[in-house]
């Protein structure tokens, strides 16, 4: 078990080498996953072609010269399973879509494939991305590595709990409301939630269209870099990809951050906040300050409506995302019904979670004549105030510095009776999906139970590159050993 | 915000989701809840501000016309419940 323990930059550049086989690398790997599994459960489907693919993989990698190497040959990669890998199944952890298979390959797959990367598995997490758990899987929960009675955060749960057991050498996350953040740090890996725009959503299952952000979760800062470079950019199957040439973010790494200014928000320092979490933070900002990074107290004044703006504007457009599962195109369908209403109404209840059912309710009520005013165009309004609270906040500072998760990895159950108790789990990384902001997750030390925290860097939209800057110095100036024992 | 077992229903029925009665107690419980605590926003004057639907200016995105191919018929139907190769297969729509 050596070659899984290193990062994917690392891998990359021994592949370059020819130091190491595709199928050396994804034996060891499905070994992992297969040892693995039975406490994490952490996937959803693995790809039994893999290891085949990798083989291939070894022949033509004999053929190519070094410089002809792609950045991702032969390196198997997981993703979570609410993005269409084609030829492999993409349940959306729902029993809706429980049999199927992606006709097609996602923008990012496919610009991950050119560059010669294996898709080794799906990973799981909350149904259709819904929840800060992972226990509204159909296909179970997902347990913490570091604790295996605790819950991995969500959505993006069994993404980033399988980059913490290195049962995945790097895995894609969705983000809406914190859905790739808040798991990294429960995990105690990185997570990054790009600028809204900055990478395609074609091929991307929708839950809520204007907040949805595909990002790389990773080992370390150098690796969510280095994917990120390789899945940003415009595509003409995306409407809202930003028109913006893609920077090399792995170069920015190397960016001098003496001298730039962070914000440190009083509204994120609230009651309710872990002490030993808010004591990490305050460490991390004393290592940024030694670093050269100038601190200075900001406000966003509306931090404290997020979450409820957040829980109007997500189902709104859930309810209308999720109107195409009705039993006509998508597997599932139920068995006995009397006509075509009740076949989409029995349909859907058989189908959906209860999760998911509660939130599409709740949207089609905003939604609905008579309330869009009270409550759909209410919140929208509420954003802006959201999003201006950031832009007054960047015309001070560089990027801004708060936690991620206001505690760290809960029971499992514990939460999960309780919505309103569990929406609060996302209270710090809300806003940034409203506002379209990127956000990186990182590790930045353990709580007195050995679980991790996470610090969270938020910088101006489009200005990813500061914030990896930032966080590869912070990463090395922690030095945190981020491997649990499993 | 307290909705009615009435209410919840007829949610249910606009969202295409058949409940039993014990569903509609708990969601009755549970969407009030929800209901109640984005009320929140309430305490904000919005007056004047612009909805801001999301962060990217948003502009027709326009291409050629040019065609192009299209999912076969195998992909297009390979994840119906129930279809004939060429077409979706519904219950009957149009009563007599």
């Amino acid at each position: 078990m050596e070659l899984i323990n290193r990062s994917l930059k690392e891998l990359s550049n021994l592949m370059a080498k020819k130091e190491i086989k595709p199928s050396e690398l994804t034996e060891e790997l499905l070994k992992r996953i297969e040892a693995t599994e039975e406490k994490l459960n952490a996937y959803i489907t693995i790809n039994e072609k893999a290891l085949e693919e990798a083989k291939e993989k070894d022949e033509e990698l004999v053929k190519l010269s070094e410089d002809e190497i792609p950045d991702l040959f032969g390196i198997p990669l997981s993703i979570k399973d609410n993005i269409n890998v084609e030829g492999q199944k993409m349940t959306c952890a729902s029993k809706m879509l429980k049999d199927f298979v992606a006709p097609y390959d996602a923008t990012v797959i496919k610009k991950l494939r050119e560059k010669g990367a294996i898709f080794a598995g799906k990973n799981n997490l909350d149904e259709f991305a819904m929840g800060s758990s992972t226990e509204t899987s159909y296909f179970g929960v997902t347990h913490n590595p570091w604790d295996l009675e605790r819950v991995p955060g969500g959505s993006s749960g069994g993404s980033a709990a399988a980059v913490a057991a290195r049962s995945a050498i790097a895995s894609l996350g969705s983000d809406t409301g914190g859905s790739i953040r808040q798991p990294c740090s429960l995990c105690g890996v990185v997570g990054m939630k790009p600028t809204y725009g900055r990478v395609s959503r074609y091929g991307l299952t929708a839950f809520a269209s204007s907040l949805d952000q595909i990002g790389p979760i990773t080992k370390n800062v150098e690796d969510n870099a280095f994917l990120l470079s390789l899945i940003a950019g415009i595509d003409a199957k995306d409407a809202t990809s930003a028109k913006l040439p893609v920077p090399d973010y792995t170069k920015a790494l190397d960016n001098d951050i003496k001298g730039l200014k962070a914000g440190l928000p009083k509204e994120y320092f609230i009651e309710g906040i872990e002490p030993e979490v808010k004591e990490r933070i305050m460490e991390a900002v004393k290592h940024l300050e030694s670093l050269g990074v100038e601190i200075e107290e900001i406000s966003l004044p509306h931090t404290s409506y997020a979450v409820e703006t957040y829980y109007i504007i997500a189902p709104a457009e859930a309810s209308s995302n999720l109107g195409r599962f009705d039993g006509v195109r998508y597997t599932y369908r139920a068995e006995n019904y009397t006509d075509l209403v009740d076949m989409y109404c029995k349909t859907r209840a058989e189908g959906f979670g209860n999760e998911v059912k509660r939130r599409i309710m709740i949207g089609t009520y905003t939604l609905s004549a008579g309330y869009y005013d009270a409550y759909y165009l209410k919140a929208q309004k509420v954003r802006t105030l959201i999003y201006q609270d950031f832009q007054k906040a960047f015309e001070k500072v560089n990027f801004i510095v708060t936690p991620v998760s206001p505690t760290t990895a809960f029971k499992i159950g514990e939460k999960v009776g309780d919505p309103i108790k569990m929406y609060l789990s996302d209270i710090f990384t809300i806003a940034l999906n409203l506002a379209g902001l990127p956000g990186l997750s990182m590790p930045c030390g353990f709580d007195s139970k050995g679980l991790p925290v996470g610090v969270q860097l938020i910088g101006k939209a489009f200005d990813e590159e500061t914030l990896y800057a930032v966080g590869y110095k912070l990463e090395k100036a922690l030095n945190i050993n981020n491997l649990p024992q499993l | 915000m307290r909705l009615s077992k009435e209410e919840v229903k007829h949610i249910a029925l606009l969202s295409r989701l058949s409940l039993t009665e014990e569903e509609v107690e708990m969601f009755q419980e549970q969407l009030s809840d929800i209901l109640t605590f984005v009320e929140k926003l309430n305490e904000l004057d919005t007056e004047g501000i612009d909805p801001k639907f999301q962060i990217i200016p948003a502009e027709n995105v326009l291409r050629e016309d040019i065609p192009g191919i299209s999912f076969s018929y195998e992909k297009t139907f390979m994840n119906a419940p129930e279809t004939d190769g060429k077409h979706f297969i519904v219950p009957k729509v149009v009563k007599k």
